[in-house]
């Protein structure tokens, strides 16, 4: 398919949602007179993914992530814009469609809790029109780059939380969809098994050339698989680029660490960068990037300096450091 | 081997593992399904149904095959079809390409398989309890019978999946169905026979669906004299007519499905 596999404009949701106050006479009121209220959660955003992509989904909670994958696998229908996704559009729900996607969610499962995960595949085998014989060595084959074995004859309940995560991947992946939808696939796992669903997608994403829409709330995820990321807030699209180019634009400040000989007071760092944290030996300054060669050379001269560490700041805080900035000074403007 | 065929094999295969997995609590909806049985034993003792022109045997007949019929057409889709939704576990199911209805039948058949042994071991109970109570119906009247039972089924079936596409618009449909249930409980036969009803009462009651669904079968396998023709005419019918609107409340729900809790 030539051009972009996910094309989205002026893509938006407003639900209507009813509202209630509290004690008997809102519950009365709520009963005679119900209120009713538009709430815009995607605000006319626009993006394209190119086929083979994997593009990480930031935001806030509410920022209106999940609604935008809700329309993209076509589980709602949009109020308003142009939606098409693998040549379709998605609230239309056609089979040809529906058999070029998948949708993860970490918080929800497909397979059946108390039969072994094996049984589910099968069903899922046979919706999906795959021959046996194709199943068998897609399952043999996910199974192994899964890291799943005998798990898989167990019942769902018995397994782990990362086992049973891995065995929702492997059912969301048996039709081979050329578009993968995963919200939050990695929510409530350890460290461990955090990092080996990682290496899967990414191992997939290179085998298959599938293209992947992640929302994570774990920056790890993100850092460690997608080379683009949509970061929304508020139905908005903020940024829409590299994680680079997102810690340049929020951060025009570069985090430099010191370990110090000698204890000095906070007034003698004046003049070599704002001041981040200050604890003994351990000095933590912000410093601009197109002063940071000068002023490093300037400390290490001024200072017996036993480790120095420069770095970005943690891109989750300036993003967090952000929303916070853009909530506030919405609530001023109201 | 045709894509249907295989997907039911492999619905059914899996649900009826499934209930398995639940036989003891099958059991027990089995064993909460007597009201037939303690309705025989009110009739019994009230002397009405002879008022009826129904003599003592057809009336345990009548009242052990409603007891039977009863048991494999018991439909709880609404129920599940409420808790998937608010949930979130119906999301995942709208994104395959085979209707979720599909896996809910698949469900509903599998559980009345497993309930066979359960059925037979309580009518083993009744006739051991009561040996003259039981009977064997002639091959006729047992395929008719099994026939009329699969019939009413769906038709209760199709009659749910309307009101289950209500929870498309408000979060406690199940409501609605437990008031389906009165007209159900008093018109379908289950509480008394239709043979007992005043005229004008039976009248209503046949241009309903619900006497289909329980008094039509459980007749054919009593041995009564029934209709054949207008019962499973009636069923087709209401079928017929059920089958495109629950298609287009359907279409009309999933348009204003919100995927709450997904």
């Amino acid at each position: 398919m030539a051009g972009p596999i996910i094309r989205a404009s002026g893509l938006s949701k407003t639900y209507r949602i009813s509202e209630k106050q509290p004690g008997l006479a809102g519950t009365i009121q709520h009963l005679l007179r119900r209120r009713h209220r538009d709430v815009l959660a995607v605000d006319g955003i626009s993006f394209t993914i190119e086929p083979g992509e994997i593009v990480g989904f930031l935001g806030p909670n509410g920022a209106g992530k999940t609604t935008t994958l809700k329309m993209l696998t076509g589980l709602i229908h949009p109020s308003g814009g142009e939606l098409e996704v693998a040549g379709h559009q998605p609230y239309r729900r056609q089979a040809r469609f529906l058999r070029q996607i998948t949708l993860v969610m970490g918080n929800r499962q497909q397979l059946i809790w108390d039969l072994p995960a094996l049984d589910s595949l099968r069903v899922n085998a046979a919706v999906y029109g795959i021959a046996e014989a194709e199943a068998q060595r897609r399952i043999g084959q996910l199974a192994e780059m899964l890291e799943l074995g005998q798990e898989l004859r167990r019942p769902m309940r018995k397994l782990s939380l990362g086992q049973r995560m891995k065995a929702e991947l492997l059912a969301a992946l048996l039709h081979e969809p050329a578009v993968l939808f995963l919200d939050e696939p990695t929510l409530g796992l350890d460290v461990n098994a955090q990092a080996r669903v990682r290496d899967f997608l990414a191992d997939y994403n290179r085998r298959t050339g599938a293209t992947v829409l992640l929302t994570s709330h774990y920056m790890g995820d993100i850092t460690a698989l997608c080379p683009r990321v949509l970061l929304i807030h508020q139905g908005q699209l903020f940024h829409d680029g590299s994680l680079a180019d997102l810690t340049q634009r929020l951060a025009p400040c570069r985090q430099v660490r010191l370990e110090l000989a000698d204890l000095h007071p906070p007034e003698a760092f004046a003049g070599f960068g704002q001041l981040e944290a200050h604890q003994g030996h351990l000095v933590r300054l912000l410093v601009p990037r197109a002063q940071l060669a000068e002023r490093v050379a300037a400390l290490l001269e001024r200072f017996a300096v036993v480790d120095l560490e420069v770095s970005d700041p943690p891109v989750e805080e300036l993003i967090g450091g952000l929303f916070r900035q853009r909530d506030s000074s919405s609530e001023a403007s109201q | 081997m045709s894509w249907a065929w295989r997907v039911a094999r492999a619905l059914l295969g899996s649900q009826y593992a499934l209930m398995l997995e639940y036989r003891a609590e099958i059991a027990l909806w089995a064993l909460s399904g007597v009201l037939p049985l303690i309705m025989l034993g009110v009739w019994s003792g009230s002397g009405a149904a002879a008022a009826a022109g129904l003599s003592a045997q057809q009336l345990s007949h009548y009242f052990l095959a409603a007891f039977v019929v009863r048991q494999f057409t018991v439909v709880w889709l609404i129920q599940v079809f409420e808790d998937d939704a608010l949930q979130g576990r119906l999301s995942p199911f709208l994104l395959q390409p085979l209707s979720p209805l599909w896996r809910y039948l698949a469900a509903h058949l599998s559980e009345q398989a497993s309930r066979i042994p359960f059925v037979a071991v309580m009518l083993l109970a009744v006739g051991l309890a009561a040996p003259g109570l039981l009977w064997l119906p002639s091959a006729g009247a047992l395929l008719l019978g099994i026939l009329a039972i699969v019939a009413a089924f769906l038709l209760r079936f199709l009659l749910q999946v309307l009101v289950t596409t209500l929870c498309f618009w408000s979060e406690r449909a199940a409501a609605l169905d437990r008031l389906l249930m009165i007209p159900y409980l008093f018109l379908s036969g289950l509480v008394a026979p239709l043979d007992t009803f005043p005229p004008a009462v039976r009248r209503l009651a046949l241009a309903t669906p619900f006497p289909w669904m329980v008094d039509f079968p459980a007749r054919l396998l009593a041995g009564e004299p029934v209709n054949v023709a207008l019962g499973f005419g009636a069923i087709a019918a209401w079928c017929l007519l059920l089958l495109p609107i629950g298609h287009w409340l359907w279409r009309a729900g999933l348009r204003r499905y919100s995927a709450m809790g997904a």
